[in-house]
């Protein structure tokens, strides 16, 4: 299986502190990797090293490479913007623009400078209708996005970042703060959409990593401890560590 | 007595100490606005406010003033909102959370509470003088710009800092860039506290006083000014006009103009309380 994203000796630091700590790690091409562990392990920060949404940081510091389809995000010359319509986020809480469910589809073509009505029209259904949103909305279009249920808000979400033709998804904790069936949905949506899609997800929820993704990556006090099958991973762990994480002895 | 009627005593103490406190402002106000409603109200009619200011009280009205207060009015936000606007932009969204900032930031609030007289002697020297704008309408406009520039600024800055962080990383993580993410995500959030900030801050400016007098406003301009380059009076300095004079007559003149001047702050005051009220019925996190 082809790697589309490589990590090579990575550490991070917020100032003095190293939230990550040499960190070499390969993300598989059309694929569900999770990354799990206590809070503050650093994953999402990982996560958010991908799509440079760590940038707004001031005190960030990263040495080592990350490379994504083969070439280093980090380089001077490359247009952030660019790799971020390549690389989409799903985030924690569903974060919606307040504009219209339709606008909020859109908005990643606009920006592109993107406004011929039928092109935006064929994509914003084709993008819901990816979500498995289409048939709840597509009466109400233009109704806003805030109108919608924290759960139908995250699809969109969803929706909105397939619109730009992304190769990877990045989700942060997806469904931690939706209700158990709205969270069903998402798993649901996830197995889809690896087909066209890489995934790397974080998560709290172990069951949840355990169902969806076909790697996992434990990640501890900044180190990733072990990253394996989620099969082997979850049954025969080989650190012991791993193995009182994911039994819940800590956690 | 024991702990808890103690604790019951102070409780409905203070509720009429509240009370009183709030009936202090409440009458005192009321005094006023009712003092001078009865001199002046019989004295408002159609010539009052389509006569020029004239030595015959009778004849006299506030044709001049009140133009002028809303040219200058127009002129005044033409400035200073692009300029506010962009200056809390940049300090918010644009400037880096550091030392330099926060003196910036301090700073400005402490513009805000400069006293007005100050700012008149600025726009004599820059704008009167340096600038050669001479005693005009656009050297009250300027002037009354920067007086209330510092409290559009905080405004705006203010109405950004409001909006949830997730917004702008919603739009970031779409790949737009920063500007398209304030152009289109953030200011349109923050717009009703902009606008609300932007009129608490032109109603302060329609009732200024002393920057206009220090740059060179008259209190008898027998025309309607025509260019922004001409002489001009406004509200405020017709009511002083005539407040101190000895005749009884323009005394009335005097509060038939207050009433007017009230009404104007107060319908900027109730379009910024609409304004704010319908953004946040728009707008639910």
């Amino acid at each position: 299986m082809k790697h589309i994203i490589e990590v090579t000796k990575a550490n991070i630091y917020y100032g003095t502190n190293h939230v990550l700590k040499n960190i070499s790690m390969s993300i598989n091409e059309n694929s569900v990797t999770a990354f799990i562990g206590p809070s503050g392990c650093g994953k999402s920060t990982l996560l958010r090293c991908f799509n440079r949404m760590n940038d707004y940081i001031d005190d960030f510091i990263k040495e080592g490479d990350i490379l994504i389809e083969g070439k280093d995000i980090y380089k001077k010359k490359v247009q952030v913007e660019e790799l971020r319509q390549k690389v989409g986020m799903v985030f924690q809480k569903p974060n919606p623009f307040p504009k219209t469910i339709y606008e909020n589809v859109a908005y990643g073509l606009r920006i592109q400078g993107i406004n011929d009505k039928s092109v935006i029209d064929e994509r914003v259904e084709k993008s819901l209708n990816r979500a498995a949103l289409w048939k709840e909305v597509k009466d109400s279009l233009n109704k806003s996005a805030l109108s919608l249920s924290g759960g139908q808000q995250q699809r969109l979400c969803i929706a909105r970042t397939l619109a730009v033709k992304p190769s990877i998804i990045l989700m942060d904790e997806p469904a931690s703060a939706l209700d158990p069936i709205s969270t069903a949905k998402i798993e649901e949506l996830i197995n889809e959409l690896k087909e066209h899609y890489t995934i790397v997800i974080v998560t709290h929820n172990m069951q949840q990593a355990a169902r969806i993704s076909d790697k996992t990556a434990f990640f501890y006090l900044g180190e990733l401890i072990e990253y394996d099958k989620t099969k082997d991973l979850f049954i025969k762990p080989k650190q012991k560590v791993t193995e009182n994480y994911i039994t819940g002895r800590f956690g | 007595m024991n702990k808890l009627a103690t604790n019951r005593l102070i409780d409905i103490g203070f509720k009429y100490v509240g009370i009183f406190c709030t009936l202090f402002g409440l009458i005192m106000l009321a005094i006023f606005i009712g003092y001078i409603l009865f001199m002046g109200i019989s004295r408002i009619d159609w010539d009052f406010m389509t006569n020029l200011p004239s030595r015959n009280a009778a004849k006299a009205g506030i044709l001049t003033a009140w133009t002028v207060t809303v040219w200058i009015l127009v002129l005044t936000a033409l400035i200073a909102i692009p300029l506010g606007v962009s200056t809390g932009v940049y300090l918010q969204e644009y400037g880096k959370n550091n030392g330099l900032g926060s003196i910036i930031e301090i700073n400005i609030a402490n513009l805000a509470g400069v006293p007005s007289i100050i700012y008149g002697l600025l726009g004599l020297e820059i704008f009167v003088r340096v600038m050669n704008f001479g005693g005009s309408l656009l050297a009250g406009a300027f002037t009354l710009a920067l007086l209330i520039l510092p409290i559009i600024i905080v405004a705006t800055r203010e109405a950004l800092k409001a909006v949830p962080k997730s917004l702008r990383e919603a739009s970031f993580a779409m790949g737009a860039t920063k500007w398209q993410t304030v152009w289109l995500q953030t200011l349109p959030a923050a717009s009703g506290g902009i606008l609300t900030g932007i009129i608490l801050a032109l109603s302060r400016a329609v009732g200024e006083t002393a920057p206009l007098i220090v740059i060179g406003a008259l209190a008898y301009v027998p025309f309607v000014p025509k260019s922004p380059m001409d002489e001009f009076t406004v509200l405020p300095m017709q009511i002083f006009n005539w407040i101190s004079r000895p005749q009884h007559e323009f005394l009335i003149n005097g509060a038939a103009a207050i009433i007017i001047l009230l009404l104007i702050t107060f319908l900027m005051n109730a379009i910024a309380i609409y304004l704010r009220n319908r953004w946040q019925k728009k707008i639910n996190w």
